[in-house]
């Protein structure tokens, strides 16, 4: 236990590198997806069959070798990065992409018919139905979801820490090995690091949910 | 599909969609393009590196290296998945059934255990399960997985009986069955079959998860992609990159499929069958696709 009090400001610094990894990875692979995410539902076959590919290839794909890509593998292709916290950075927003364009396009299935179906009543185009009427509905219908995606970014951030970035998951390696006597206390005190971003954000996904329903 | 969002196209649309096919097509094309050229440049696609898979250096056959990839590596892979998936599918009917229970004392604690491991990453089950418990790395992976699944699944089958409509636990109960019978002979029945596709696409991801097994050091696939690299050395990682990656799209491709194929026989037979009535509003809660499947 002493070990977990010695080390407090490493949690510190551990847990504000994980917050960071997360909140800008999941910036942009809100963005990405949202774009990936018009791509699937748009007239244009091939601008579809891209986002397609796309979602089914990486979903496919173990998070572990998006990591291996950017960290071991894009340095042979000549992407040099000066530090370890960029690749982690891309490599989860590359994969979170996939899972925040299937959440936005089952919303803007979620979005009632007579919605799209007035829209081109009244003479809206495609980018004007999906940007006026449809996104904005479904971004309501999406919330619940995406929280919980982003929970899950969460969690996929300790990734990063197996690739030589110093987050949660890695201070918590790096204690293991400084104080081999303490380690359940070390490792629980990490644990509960994880717990503290993903309970409340949990209970706020259940919340959210239960109003989006209660409005319908 | 989503077709309500665009009229049945005229001519003139349709020439637009057609311009836009094309930048679109030129946009993906030059994409490609320029992720051909990066790797021409970095001489990438010379026979030579590629010769590893069939007539490698350093003395080896292709033999040796094809095994190790897909003998030793994948079969490392599957062999953990499917004792995982065992252990957490019989686990996590058990802590279903334990919080289904009447008795708040039972199943308050349940729940605080499912709440606890569905907030934590795997990797870190799986550290703890190598260095604090002691286990081997293998054992190590199955815990990590089984643990953490065990919770997914006891909340995937809780939804599924959820949803069920209540006629159907009071119909029981009143012919006489007790809450343990109508549990087991009516209730779970229907929502295994009623969440196939999740459980299914969980499957996935728990295959998918195996790969965190490379952090501790389990000798699974991409472990022996890695050793491959350092003995023939770093420059062929963006070879065995493509093929363990064509490996494991295939073989969760193929599990994905299931699932949609399961979606699909599902719904059919619902509509068909029993109780179509009571679709919750949210839809599934037990992650995977919400929304209508057209």
């Amino acid at each position: 236990m002493d070990a977990v009090m010695d080390e407090l400001p490493l949690y510190w610094e551990g847990f504000r590198t994980t917050l960071a990894l997360t909140l800008v990875s999941a910036a942009i692979a809100l963005v990405l997806g949202t774009i990936l995410g018009s791509f699937r539902v748009s007239p244009v076959p091939t601008l579809r069959g891209f986002g397609t590919a796309y979602v089914e290839i990486v979903r496919n794909t173990p998070l572990t070798l998006v990591f291996i890509f950017f960290v071991f593998v894009a340095p042979q292709l000549g992407w040099t990065p000066s530090d370890f916290f960029a690749p982690a950075v891309v490599a989860l927003s590359v994969y979170t992409a996939a899972f925040v364009c299937e959440a936005i396009r089952s919303g803007i299935n979620s979005v009632g018919q007579g919605q799209a179906e007035a829209a081109r009543a009244i003479g809206l185009t495609f980018p004007q139905t999906l940007r006026l009427i449809v996104l904005p509905q479904s971004f309501r219908t999406v919330i619940p979801p995406l929280i919980n995606i982003f929970i899950a970014l969460t969690k996929n951030s300790s990734v990063a820490g197996g690739f030589f970035v110093a987050e949660l998951f890695g201070v918590g390696e790096q204690l293991a090995n400084s104080h081999p006597g303490d380690i359940i206390a070390v490792l629980l005190g990490v644990g509960v690091c994880y717990l503290v971003i993903t309970i409340p954000a949990g209970l706020l996904a259940g919340y959210a949910e239960r109003k989006v329903a209660f409005a319908r | 599909m989503s077709s309500v969002l665009y009229d049945v196209a005229g001519p003139r649309t349709r020439r637009r969609t057609l311009a836009w096919s094309i930048v679109g097509g030129l946009f993906v094309l030059a994409l490609l393009f320029l992720a051909y050229r990066q790797l021409d440049s970095r001489g990438q696609w010379e026979a030579e590196r590629w010769q590893v898979f069939w007539e490698p250096p350093l003395g080896q056959s292709a033999e040796d290296v094809w095994r190790s990839m897909l003998i030793t590596g994948l079969g490392a892979t599957l062999r953990a998945a499917g004792v995982a998936a065992v252990i957490a599918l019989t686990a996590g009917l058990v802590l279903a059934v334990i919080r289904m229970s009447t008795s708040r004392l039972v199943r308050w604690p349940v729940t605080t255990v499912i709440e606890f491991f569905r907030g934590l990453p795997v990797v870190l089950l799986m550290f703890f399960a190598v260095f604090a418990l002691g286990l081997p790395t293998f054992w190590g992976v199955v815990f990590g997985l089984a643990v953490y699944n065990s919770a997914i699944f006891a909340e995937i089958l809780r939804a599924g009986i959820v949803s069920l409509p209540k006629g159907q636990s009071e119909a029981a109960y009143a012919v006489g069955l007790s809450r343990m019978q109508t549990l087991f002979s009516i209730l779970l029945p229907q929502a295994v079959r009623r969440m196939l596709p999740s459980l299914v696409s969980q499957l996935v991801v728990l295959l998918k998860d195996t790969s965190l097994g490379f952090i501790i050091a389990y000798p699974e696939l991409l472990r022996h992609l890695q050793t491959n690299t350092q003995f023939f050395g770093q420059r062929y990682w963006f070879q065995f990159f493509v093929v363990g990656a064509a490996i494991y799209i295939a073989v969760n491709f193929t599990l994905s499929r299931l699932a949609v194929y399961l979606e699909r026989r599902g719904t059919k037979k619902a509509a068909g069958g029993v109780a179509k009535a009571a679709e919750p509003v949210g839809g599934k809660v037990g992650g995977g696709e919400a929304g209508p499947a057209v």
